[in-house]
């Protein structure tokens, strides 16, 4: 009788632990389904041609030079208006700020600032930027735009890392008689540099796959050549994706796996990098 | 001797301006970190006040009654109506299948990650759930609508496989890896003592996940599925590219149809600054914002709860 029940017990744990390994399988199946099929069908579109010259005939033949670029200096963009607010945000909240009511609505518009919708922020970029400073439809508006969507997260991983620095490095420095900015300014930032520099990589590589702000905020379907100027109106690879995937009809299947691979390259490969920011980081510690 | 102490009083004066230069210097770079983060608090009522502004102005033409529950949805027919039911029940569809099929398997494999699997499958494991997450939105959409669609369209004999399913499943996938990592998170918060306790009294290791810690951690899995919720609702590429873009008030999900994020992405491009269609489309955005920001402010505090629980 006893016996029974125990193996009745360990059956019941048996299917279950089944259950949880089933259930994750079915997490990574797709993953690997996705990967997989874009490296597949996308490689045969790669070609330098593809890499290096302007699209023509409404993006069916010539290559997605402008929305390479376009991405990359949306991505240039994002991070050069996000990461140096993040950061002095990021100091503000841990070296400075007195507990008290200031310091919580601060935190808390960085908690709802990082739930907010992406088509939101678009909204946001095509009131204020676009159309209240009268940028345009322009690759300043886009990238103040994603600049906001991301300053979330750049200060939340700036704060991580500064407050991760020991106490004690910043009361030594203190008591040798050193100002609270020097201290701040020669230990405390390098010290918390590869946790900014991971949240800033990471930070991009959303910038790069981001679409529903640029489309709102104005990407361009098709250019000639390259965007001159930040007022300049720009492609970029999500959106280019986007308008061939869905609103192109004849389309070669091809040219449409290629720019989804090529993007998904970009986007990822930024995720590996901050990963091994991360790791070296860990590893020099240790 | 007096040169000596006016030697002395000059430098002590230099070196004193010195250090007021500098102090000044740094006041002036103080300064700066403190409105960077006032900044972030400017961008967020910058939201709120453009939403309004743009927004409000839609219940002068339109009542508030009208526009919510009015099912028809023509914002260039002459004079145009604007009800945003038919958008309203698209995302209330789309969150529900996400929903249905991402929690039970996310904290599933949360489960198995944080109290199961040996650290080598643990290992392997993350790293695809976190490319999975960088996996940009159009790219999902894209997929859904080169692989999923077909299928879905044959497995339930539609007329077309965009319809609120195809898109649920989709975003099912993205809010997956949000699900996971925060539930796993609480499941690790949980004190080993508590397990060890369940052990000594004779449980299972399945036992004791399912008796002891599950319930420790069910306010932290119970903020994982808000997060998760609240990115489905958010998403706009995957539900403009794969819902299907119907304007009927859908009454199944395998029908095609239009959540309110596709509504904004793919009206705001045709609409007439200041006019009424721009000021609907504002309005969604409004409605949107407030939903998300009440979903991820009560799975902020309960996850705060989840973090005191077990901090002694």
């Amino acid at each position: 009788m006893k016996a029974g029940a125990i193996s009745k017990r360990q059956l019941s744990q048996r299917t279950a632990f089944s259950l949880l390994i089933i259930a994750t399988i079915i997490v990574i199946v797709p993953v690997l389904v996705i990967v997989l099929q874009i490296i597949i069908n996308g490689a045969s579109a790669i070609s330098w041609e593809f890499l290096s010259q302007a699209p023509s005939q409404a993006g069916k033949a010539g290559g997605i030079l402008p929305a390479i670029v376009g991405t990359f200096y949306l991505m240039l963009g994002t991070i050069v208006f996000a990461l140096p607010l993040g950061v002095m945000a990021g100091i503000y909240l841990t070296e400075y700020a007195k507990e008290n009511w200031f310091t919580r609505s601060i935190n808390l518009a960085i908690i709802n600032l990082a739930g907010v919708p992406s088509i939101v922020y678009g909204l946001f970029g095509l009131g204020v930027f676009v159309l209240f400073f009268h940028f345009g439809m322009s690759l300043l508006s886009a990238s103040l735009t994603l600049a906001c969507q991301a300053l979330a997260m750049t200060v939340t991983t700036s704060r991580e890392a500064i407050l991760a620095v020991p106490r004690e490095y910043r009361e030594g420095s203190l008591a040798v008689g050193a100002t609270r900015w020097q201290t701040i300014r020669y230990l405390v930032l390098p010290q918390a540099l590869p946790g900014i520099i991971t949240g800033a990589v990471l930070a991009m590589s959303r910038a790069a796959g981001e679409t529903a702000p640029i489309l709102v905020v104005g990407a361009a379907f098709f250019l000639p050549g390259l965007p001159q100027s930040p007022f300049d109106q720009f492609m970029a690879l999500p959106y280019h994706l986007y308008t061939v995937a869905a609103h192109v009809p004849g389309m070669p299947k091809s040219t449409v796996w290629g720019v989804a691979l090529v993007l998904l390259v970009v986007a990822l490969s930024f995720n590996v990098l901050a990963t091994i920011i991360r790791l070296r980081a860990r590893q020099a510690e240790a | 001797m007096l040169e000596q102490a006016s030697k002395a009083t000059t430098a002590t004066s230099l070196k004193k301006g010195l250090q007021r230069r500098r102090r000044l210097g740094e006041k002036f770079i103080e300064s700066w970190i403190f409105l960077a983060g006032v900044l972030t608090i400017v961008v967020l009522l910058g939201i709120i006040a453009l939403l309004l502004k743009e927004g409000l102005p839609i219940f002068l033409d339109t009542p508030p009654w009208e526009f919510f529950f009015g099912t028809k949805w023509y914002p260039v027919s002459e004079p145009p109506t604007f009800g945003i039911m038919p958008f309203f029940v698209a995302t209330l569809w789309v969150t529900l299948v996400a929903t249905a099929i991402s929690v039970p398997i996310g904290v599933a494999c949360a489960a198995y990650l944080a109290e199961v699997a040996p650290a080598k499958v643990r290992e392997t494991v993350k790293p695809i759930i976190e490319i999975l997450a960088g996996v940009p939105s159009v790219v999902m959409g894209f997929i859904g609508l080169m692989l999923l669609s077909p299928l879905v369209q044959s497995a339930f004999n539609l007329n077309t496989g965009l319809s609120g399913l195809t898109a649920g499943i989709m975003l099912s996938l993205m809010s997956l890896p949000i699900i996971i990592s925060v539930s796993e998170d609480a499941l690790r918060a949980v004190p080993d003592d508590f397990r060890q306790a369940a052990y000594a009294l004779g449980a299972t290791r399945w036992e004791t996940i399912r008796h002891v810690s599950i319930p420790g951690a069910l306010s932290g899995v119970t903020a994982a599925i808000m997060l998760g919720v609240g990115r489905a609702i958010g998403e706009t590429m995957t539900v403009l590219m794969v819902a299907g873009g119907a304007l009927a008030v859908p009454v199944s999900p395998t029908e095609p149809m239009m959540p309110m994020t596709a509504a904004i992405a793919s009206g705001i491009g045709n609409a007439v600054r200041g006019g009424l269609q721009y000021q609907s489309l504002f309005a969604i955005g409004l409605i949107l914002f407030v939903v998300t920001l009440a979903v991820n402010l009560v799975a902020d505090r309960v996850l705060e709860r989840q973090k005191r629980k077990f901090s002694r």
